[in-house]
């Protein structure tokens, strides 16, 4: 596992040209006015780039899971807000594709997979972060419906989202929360009454990628719309991390791999005592290490793509690894790049400050490094 | 209508170079001609709108695949491909025989199109001289192509003032311009179609075209030597504010008496 497929290869020479084409030029303003690129999310759904890991026969490419993780790479290598558009239609759809009936697939894939509708993923709450299973938001039955009270926090497109998986608390009794049996899922769409965005964030990078608060007053949701059981929530949430994982470690390869390839540029074009700055010895180390730790970063991401896709035991301990390494592979390279780029690193003038910000998101979202190294002890320690 | 699109694949621009021979290096990575494929991307709106099947025709090594999967995925329903390991070294004529054969052997087609000239080759002349060899009308310099409603093709041909309108019975070869469109993206569904799209791939042996016709051996003109342009001067500049940057750019041309 170290090389891709001709197709994948084809996959990602395409999506390659067109981020350099047509993203790239839009990736400063995006950043500068912190609006959702509604025309980058058309221009991904006409080159069925968010098609990518829906089912055939729901209208996707059915392709694996290594060609999307690299669309999400290429794309973040020019623009790390616009690369989370295919990964958060995923993540959103994730539950859907995990737990939802054949009925409800066929009611939402197909349009997910055009672009015609995007999804976000709600579990995180103001008070409920890494500690996510202490969530308060909750649904109680109304005969075929359910009455969804709460807010969440922190959500990835949740104001442009037509519809958002939504986990509530659906069994408060001690017993269903040690088994963590006590949340559900609901697909919650755009219009319901009683559901609204009230805000987004300001935030420090990927400020083309919108994070909304949603609020539930007495907002009714239809029982088709709960998907999985009753008491499935945390479950279908776990096993969409061990997909949606990857995802965010692909945007950091994607931040790492941009931020490199515009420093080694830079190093030999800029000039001083008398050489480019790369042929001296301290700017070269830098160079190399960049570029061998995102390499390093991008191949655990694939070998654990593999062992994932594999359905492997460990499957969990791959994604938090893969994403761990990368995340801090993309901080690390991305502050390198600044340092590289000197005074003009820190301006405007030059991406790598904002892919500097863009980066810091993959330390901390879904599941702080914290968290993630968490996850790898104890998955080590229970193997034993 | 059939349209077959002569497509080239060349050095990717810019990272040309020769051989021991002064014979450009095809060993390198190879990417489709582009003025190939702004007639490709014309021959796909035309069979997208009128019907047919748009098929492209490649002469050249084993690297060609990756170009030619790229026309395919584009939209083109499949593709010949010439390759033989004699063809290494021919010179203009013997890509002419070859591609003469090829077109008949590939008959019947409507129209052949061929792009302007090659960033590798430049000769510009094998649309004009496979009319000859065909025996076809030859439409050129084209910015626009259609259809007529009695089975011939109209080009727009660029002149200096603007444009004349030809017509032509079909078959026919059509050269043309950037003027047509450009080249559309490859979406992922196309790529992963292009995967089970038919490339026939022929040897000479299948055109009946003698290896030794072919090739550097059978070339009617010697590469003696080759010389790299002189090099030109850095640069310059202005990384001012544009209202500055204007000031300094002023300066400089009329310093050169440029302006």
């Amino acid at each position: 596992m170290t090389v891709l497929n001709d197709e994948q290869k084809a996959l990602r020479d395409a999506v390659r040209e067109l981020a350099q084409d047509k993203i790239a030029p839009r990736a400063a303003e995006i950043d500068a006015s912190g609006e959702f690129p509604r025309d980058i999310v058309a221009l991904l759904a006409q080159h069925d780039i968010l098609a990518l890991p829906f089912p055939v026969e729901y209208g996707g490419l059915g392709t694996d899971m290594i060609s999307t993780l690299v669309v999400i790479e290429e794309i973040s290598r020019v623009d790390a807000s616009c690369g989370l558009i295919p990964a958060v239609q995923e993540l959103g759809s994730l539950p859907l594709l995990h737990g939802g009936t054949e009925e409800q697939k066929r009611r939402w894939v197909p349009d997910l997979a055009s672009g015609k509708i995007l999804s976000a993923f709600a579990l995180t709450e103001a008070g409920a972060g890494s500690d996510a299973a202490s969530a308060r938001t909750n649904a109680k039955r109304d005969g075929e419906a359910w009455i969804i009270n709460g807010e969440k926090r922190f959500i990835s497109q949740g104001d442009v989202a037509d519809i958002v998986a939504v986990f509530a608390v659906t069994d408060t009794s001690p017993d269903a929360v040690k088994a963590h049996r006590h949340m559900t899922c609901f697909y919650v769409e755009k219009g319901t009454p009683g559901y609204t965005s009230p805000r987004v964030e300001h935030k420090m990078g990927i400020r083309g990628s919108t994070t909304a608060e949603l609020a539930f007053a007495d907002a009714k949701v239809s029982d088709a719309n709960r998907v999985g059981e009753v008491g499935d929530g945390w479950a279908l949430a776990m096993k969409t991390f061990e997909r949606s994982r990857p995802g965010i470690g692909a945007q950091a390869v994607g931040i790492a791999q941009g931020a490199t390839d515009v420093a080694v540029k830079y190093a030999s074009e800029r000039k001083q005592f008398g050489k480019p700055i790369g042929a001296h010895q301290m700017i070269g180390a830098m160079l190399a290490d960049m570029a061998t730790r995102t390499e390093a970063a991008r191949q655990l991401l694939w070998a654990a793509a593999e062992h994932i896709e594999a359905s492997d035991a460990h499957a969990a301990r791959w994604a938090s690894m893969c994403k761990l390494f990368a995340g801090d592979t993309a901080m690390a390279v991305t502050t390198d790049a600044v340092q590289v780029l000197g005074g003009y690193g820190y301006t405007t003038e030059y991406p790598v400050e904002r892919m500097m910000r863009d980066a810091k998101i993959t330390q901390l979202y879904e599941g702080t490094q914290q968290i993630q190294r968490l996850i790898i002890a104890r998955d080590l320690l229970a193997s034993l | 209508m059939n349209i077959v699109v002569l497509l080239k694949a060349v050095p990717v621009v810019g990272t040309e170079r020769l051989d021991g021979s002064f014979l450009t290096d095809r060993s390198v990575q190879l990417e489709a001609n582009g003025n190939d494929e702004y007639l490709l991307e014309k021959a796909l709106k035309l069979t997208e709108a009128h019907g047919g099947e748009t098929i492209t025709l490649t002469v050249g090594p084993a690297g060609s695949m990756e170009p030619i999967r790229k026309a395919l995925a584009m939209g083109a329903a499949r593709a010949v491909h010439v390759a033989d390991d004699a063809l290494r070294g021919s010179d203009m004529r013997a890509t002419l025989d070859v591609l003469t054969a090829a077109l008949k052997k590939m008959q019947p087609w409507d129209l052949v199109f061929a792009g302007a000239d090659t960033s590798d080759g430049q000769g510009g002349v094998l649309g004009a001289a496979l009319s000859v060899t065909l025996g076809l009308p030859y439409l050129s310099y084209a910015s626009e192509i259609e259809p007529t409603d009695g089975g011939g093709v109209r080009i727009h041909r660029i002149n200096p003032t603007g444009y004349d309108i030809l017509e032509a019975p079909t078959p026919a070869v059509v050269m043309g311009t950037q003027l047509l469109g450009a080249p559309r993206y490859p979406s992922l569904r196309g790529i992963m179609q292009a995967r089970s799209k038919p490339v026939e791939t022929w040897s000479l042996a299948d055109l009946g075209t003698a290896t030794a016709a072919v090739g550097a051996g059978a070339a009617t003109t010697k590469t003696l030597d080759a010389a790299k342009p002189p090099e030109r001067a850095g640069a310059t500049f202005v990384r001012e504010a544009p209202d500055e940057a204007v000031v300094k750019v002023v300066e400089f041309l009329a310093a050169r008496r440029l302006i």
